[in-house]
């Protein structure tokens, strides 16, 4: 649900699992209790809640917890007309607790499957010590996290960026950048030289990163070229911010092109492109449609040899 | 025929002389940088007029070690600087593509 504490207590990274597990409730909740008797009235507890800012209350005496009265209580209780009654008359009296012993999952667990906001917690006299809420939570594994953050980092110090970006690589195109155009295949082919592949390969991604590099330059209004390299196959995928294409298979049509003359006078809008992008490809898939981002995406496979050229 | 053997026969003026000096496998000769793309030869020449920095990024994706510009087409300093960085040779002519492509034609033996 949406307003979940969203830490699970199934696939959390282990960091957080040990700290959810670690910390007790006793280490998370407020002990600085605000409670009323059996016989205030709901007005009165009402005005507690108002002036330390709060949203229940446990009813409770020498310790011993007898309900609670939440501000849904006292919202019911002014509509209907009976504010002026004693707690003891209109309390919740099964009270969901906890324990202030069990660990912090418990409390994220409660919280997300029953719709309180607050849980009284008792020890193991059943003595009322605490009461925990959501920011109790919240505030702690702040705490925590950014405690255990700063430990991780020192013990593992920067990941070098290279490493990512030799998988990874991201280029930016922009509308009619004829500069900068080629900047990202050149890039692209760089990184693979690195790989020794056979160089009919190399060339195959080559043509597909360049052709969709300068389809965006030409005909979006920019986007994004990314090339995937993985242990068996080169992902380059063109993702732009639109106009998109009216239709996809006149598009995909070699020679057809909506390139104006200028664009034509410095090479470029033939209308081989895509053609061009998916004769290299073993994989070619293309989305678009009017008022739409395109994205094309050309898989490479590093075994295979195709023998097109 | 070496690249620097098909400079000096061609007698051209050299642009850009920062080149690794290797056998010429053929040529292509075209204004489709896309065409250039799709069927241009490796380790080729490239015949061309499109004198720009986009003819460089081409070549140098599909191994063109040569680019041709004809008619004495003017060639941008940005062209030069990305041909140096790449290692592409470039030398202009005066003559058009079609004369150009003739006598590489003999030049490289396919007569």
């Amino acid at each position: 649900m949406q307003d979940d504490i969203p830490i699970n207590t199934i696939d959390s990274p282990t960091v957080i699992l040990e700290l959810i597990y670690r910390l007790k409730i006793k280490d998370v909740m407020t002990t600085a209790l605000i409670t009323a008797k059996r016989q205030d009235t709901l007005r009165h507890i009402q005005i507690l809640m108002r002036e330390n800012f709060i949203t229940g209350v446990p009813i409770a005496e020498d310790s011993r917890l007898f309900g609670i009265i939440s501000i849904g209580d006292i919202v019911t209780a002014l509509d209907k007309g009976y504010i002026d009654d004693i707690a003891e008359k209109r309390m919740t009296r099964n009270v969901i607790v906890l324990e202030d012993d069990m660990p912090l999952s418990f409390a994220i667990s409660y919280l997300n499957k029953y719709r309180f906001g607050r849980f009284p917690v008792l020890n193991k006299e059943r003595e009322l010590v605490g009461i925990i809420t959501s920011k109790d939570v919240i505030r702690t594994l702040l705490v925590e996290i950014n405690r255990e953050v700063l430990r991780l980092e020192k013990t593992h110090p920067h990941v070098a960026v290279d490493t990512v970006s030799k998988k990874d690589l991201r280029f930016t195109t922009t509308r009619y950048d004829f500069e900068g155009a080629g900047h990202a295949s050149t890039e692209i082919k760089k990184a693979l030289k690195e790989l020794n592949l056979d160089s009919k390969l190399v060339r195959r991604i080559a043509i597909a990163s360049y052709e969709l590099e300068i389809n965006q330059v030409v005909h979006s209004f920019g986007g994004t070229i990314t090339c995937s390299i993985q242990p068996d196959r080169i992902i380059i995928t063109a993702l732009d911010t639109g106009p998109g294409i009216e239709n996809i298979e006149l598009a995909l049509q070699e020679g057809w092109s909506t390139a104006n003359d200028w664009i034509r006078s410095l090479g470029f809008g033939a209308g081989m492109g895509l053609a061009n992008t998916k004769r290299v490809s073993d994989k070619f898939t293309i989305e678009s449609g009017p008022g739409k981002p395109t994205k094309v995406v050309s898989v490479i496979f590093l075994k295979e040899e195709k023998e097109s050229e | 025929m070496k690249i620097s053997e098909v400079i000096k026969a061609l007698n051209g003026e050299i642009v850009q002389d920062q080149f690794q000096d290797h056998e010429l496998e053929g040529a292509y000769t075209s204004d489709l940088l896309s065409d250039v793309m799709a069927n241009a030869k490796s380790a080729g020449a490239l015949i061309t007029i499109q004198a720009h920095k986009n003819t460089v990024a081409v070549a140098s994706l599909v191994n063109i070690s040569l680019i041709i510009i004809c008619n004495s087409r003017p060639i941008p300093q940005d062209m030069i600087d990305a041909a140096r960085e790449e290692g592409v040779a470039i030398v202009r002519v005066k003559e058009n593509q079609f004369m150009i492509s003739g006598r590489l034609f003999i030049l490289l033996g396919y007569a």
